[in-house]
């Protein structure tokens, strides 16, 4: 920095030759079997009366990586990373509605398979949300399934947790002290590259750091945060294996890798069951954060009415303040579940593979834009 | 261009026709993190890409590796198989127009003027509040296109670009602001004055904060918020692939009135020295200016090759790569200045916002022409004049309501990034909600 010397935390060089995790090899899989089985979804979406059109992604990668540094470092990963998005959309005159669902897996074309009933429901919605009404905009208690949860979970509070930040500004670090008090106790967020089977998942991160599971929040109060050499050497932590490049051509930063709500006790039916008015909110569009504050869409929503699921909406984009939100997570669903079809951007580098999950949660007080 | 050319001759033996693309480019990024400098970055690319028409169906695959072309040509024989049916007749040589987007001056910026030019930002921002934390960037850039094609097409050309931007963070407890300003062009830029200007006069309208309001108000974009928050919902619907695919709200609305008047909007890839500019497209397709929209009517959609082929229209030399097959795009985005003096507005608006920022706006179903996002940074009117900055509040609308009845354009645009030139837009009435 400037014309100081840079520091970076100590580490003791690994050797290591990572072998591949496999669940079911999509380069196994025939070019010709991939795209039938993507003609029979298109032929569901097709078979739903009032479809404008379809989109469908399907991508599989392989990436082999070898890290070596002047440490003595030798690593070697590889990894296969498959993901889809089906889309529908219908059209009425000049009014157009679309609705989707992203699938990912580390190393898993089952995944992309047996979706046949999923993407039926999707051109089922889309034709469905033209004759649905927009929510009327303002305050309610909001609950979100697993999928926006994560989602959630990774804008408003995940990129606060990554140091780089925080490091190098005195405020920001007075904000983020640990030990401060952003929930209430039976909220929990971890991430961690170390836990096994996700999009985020890996065994050493882009300097050479062994992936580790940090808890973020553990019982309502910071504890930990996401580190890259550099910045745990600055504040003076250890790494945490969150170094993350998205190629060669890029410098490792500070990234998440699974992050996720810990699961609570409240049944679904708890949740929503004293709730006179409130907006239930599914599936996700996308999301962004500027650190105090965060937006995210939710690509499904219902009205909740009298403890009971009431009319579909249009989609609804969710806003608040991460400093009061967490405070208002009012209740934690048993049912932890990961979203692996999203990418993460930050600093021109995107899509990094991560995960993020939740159990079902409620929040009060959430702003919902509307009309 | 000879590796260029045996591919080209070797894949023209076994396809109906083929096309390669070639981009190197050279990268320089001068970053400054917390007042200081960070990093100083250089990177060399190069990308080569392969479309074949094969029995009827495009294929296509690309490589960074130079060296081994071969086996492009087998993968793009591979996907084939499976590929779109082509609908269209790569063209011909073409005469381009003269669009100078290369100046050498650029390469020559040494660094050290470049860590200059972030300094001179960071310290003008922090002379006027020494409590912001700013972040800066200065960026250089060089790229050579070649692109090749079997029926004789062939277009070359080089292209500079030079960025500078800052951002600043003004922290109060846990209460952030963020302000800041950015601008490329092909030429080197030197003088930061403009984009210190903006940040301050951020930092100036945002020192107090208002109290919040919410309901059916009026709304002043400024040309950075009507980047931010319009500029997508408008553009989708005038993307070739969105009309053949029938998604467009705009299909067979083409003559209508779908805006108000005073709206007309330009796609202009010929403008000399802006970095979205160029001779042509992606396809060798010469650039040209596109209305899109004429005093409010829809005039004309943007196609690539193959979405022109299937629209049974004329490629509108908009075919853009982002690294996969050419799709179509816009390029350089110009809104028409209108006839009245956005201060003149403010002064008439008893409440209302405007807004520089609107975070999230992009997420919600743009291609139904919506928008709805938190303000970044934005501000409260009222009885005329700015009072401060409104936080905890979110803007939604939708633009065909939303630039249609009671919408004013100002008439003193300007270019945001070097990509669009707008002016300040107003909307009558859009759906604020607050919390509190």
């Amino acid at each position: 920095m400037g014309r100081e010397k840079s520091v970076i935390a100590r580490h003791d060089p690994i050797v290591d030759i990572v072998p591949l995790e496999l669940v079911k090899d999509p380069f196994s899989v025939s070019l010709d079997d991939k795209k039938s089985l993507l003609d029979q979804y298109v032929d569901l979406i097709w078979s739903v009366p009032g479809i404008q059109t379809s989109t469908i992604n399907y991508g599989d990668r392989y990436k082999k990586v070898i890290f070596v540094n002047s440490e003595g470092s030798y690593i070697e990963q590889s990894r296969v990373d498959v993901t889809a998005r089906v889309t529908a959309m219908a059209r009425d005159g000049g009014d157009v509605q679309q609705y989707g669902i992203s699938i990912g897996s580390k190393g898993d074309f089952g995944v992309v398979e047996g979706l046949h009933s999923q993407v039926k429901d999707c051109a089922e919605r889309a034709v469905q949300m033209l004759s649905a009404p927009k929510v009327k905009g303002g305050q309610y208690t909001v609950v979100l399934d697993p999928v926006l949860a994560g989602v959630f979970t990774h804008e408003a509070f995940g990129h606060l947790s990554e140091s780089d930040f925080v490091y190098e500004n005195d405020r920001m670090r007075e904000i983020m002290v640990l030990g401060r008090k952003f929930g209430r106790t039976h909220l929990n967020i971890v991430d961690g590259g170390s836990v096994p089977g996700y999009r985020g998942s890996y065994k050493y991160d882009d300097e050479g750091i062994p992936a580790t599971k940090t808890h973020l929040i553990k019982e309502g109060v910071l504890v930990g945060r996401l580190h890259s050499r550099e910045t745990a050497a600055k504040m003076g932590e250890s790494p945490t294996g969150n170094a993350r490049a998205i190629s060669y051509s890029h410098q490792p930063i500070v990234r998440m890798s699974n992050t996720f709500i810990e699961p609570g006790t409240t049944t679904f039916e708890e949740m929503i069951g004293d709730i006179k008015e409130g907006v239930y909110a599914k599936n996700w569009y996308g999301g962004m954060t500027s650190m105090e504050m965060f937006t995210f869409s939710a690509g499904e929503a219902y009205m909740i009415r009298n403890g009971k699921i009431a009319e579909l909406l249009r989609p609804v984009v969710l806003s608040g303040n991460v400093f009061n939100t967490l405070e208002n997570i009012e209740a934690i669903g048993t049912d932890l579940d990961m979203n692996q079809g999203g990418g993460c951007g930050k600093g021109g580098q995107s899509p990094l593979p991560v995960s993020n999950g939740s159990p079902h949660i409620r929040i009060g007080n959430c702003l919902v834009g509307g009309n | 261009m000879q590796i260029l050319e045996s591919l080209l001759t070797k894949a023209k033996k076994v396809c109906e026709q083929a096309e390669v693309y070639r981009l190197t480019s050279r990268n320089t990024d001068v970053s400054f993190e917390a007042n200081r400098l960070k990093s100083v970055e250089t990177r060399q690319g190069r990308y080569l890409a392969l479309r074949i028409v094969k029995d009827g169906r495009i294929g296509f695959s690309s490589t960074n590796k130079l060296d081994n072309v071969d086996e492009v040509l087998s993968m793009a024989l591979d996907v084939a198989k499976f590929g779109a049916k082509a609908e269209f007749d790569m063209p011909p040589a073409q005469t381009y127009p003269r669009v100078n987007v290369y100046d050498d001056a650029v390469n020559q910026v040494p660094i050290e003027k470049m860590v200059d030019l972030g300094n001179t930002m960071i310290t003008a921002v922090r002379d006027h509040n020494s409590e912001v934390i700013c972040e800066a960037g200065v960026t250089k850039n060089e790229v050579a296109v070649d692109l090749l094609n079997s029926n004789g097409g062939n277009a070359s050309y080089n292209k500079t670009s030079f960025s500078i931007g800052v951002e600043g963070l003004l922290t109060r407890g846990t209460d952030m602001l963020f302000v800041g300003e950015h601008e490329s062009s092909c030429h080197p830029l030197s003088d930061t004055s403009d984009i210190i200007n903006t940040t301050i006069e951020q930092l100036e309208r945002a020192r107090e904060t208002a109290s919040p309001i919410q309901g059916q108000l009026p709304v002043v974009f400024t040309p950075r918020g009507v980047a931010i928050a319009l500029v997508s919902p408008l553009a989708v619907a005038y993307n070739g692939k969105n009309v053949v695919q029938g998604s467009s709200p705009l299909v067979n609305r083409l003559g209508e009135q779908v805006y108000a008047e005073e709206m007309s909007l330009y796609d202009d890839a010929t403008i000399d020295f802006l970095p979205g500019c160029r001779i042509c497209d992606d396809e060798g397709i010469p650039s040209r200016k596109n209305t899109l929209i004429q005093n409010g009517v829809p005039a004309g959609f943007l196609y690539d090759l193959q979405t022109a082929g299937m629209a049974k229209a004329r490629s509108t030399g908009s075919a853009h790569r982002g690294g996969g097959m050419p799709s179509p795009s816009s390029t350089t985005l110009i809104i028409e200045e209108g006839s009245t003096s956005i201060e003149d507005v403010v002064a008439g608006i008893k409440q209302g916002l405007m807004i520089e920022m609107l975070m999230g706006a992009g997420q919600g179903n743009t291609l139904g022409g919506e928008f709805s996002g938190n303000v970044l940074l934005g501000y409260r009117i009222e009885n005329g004049a700015i009072v401060g900055r409104v936080k905890d509040t979110m803007v939604s609308g939708n633009i065909y309501n939303a630039l249609k009845e009671g919408v004013i354009i100002g008439n003193q645009a300007r270019w945001i990034g070097g990509r669009l030139k707008t002016p300040s837009i107003y909307c009558s009435a859009l759906s604020v909600t607050t919390q509190g």
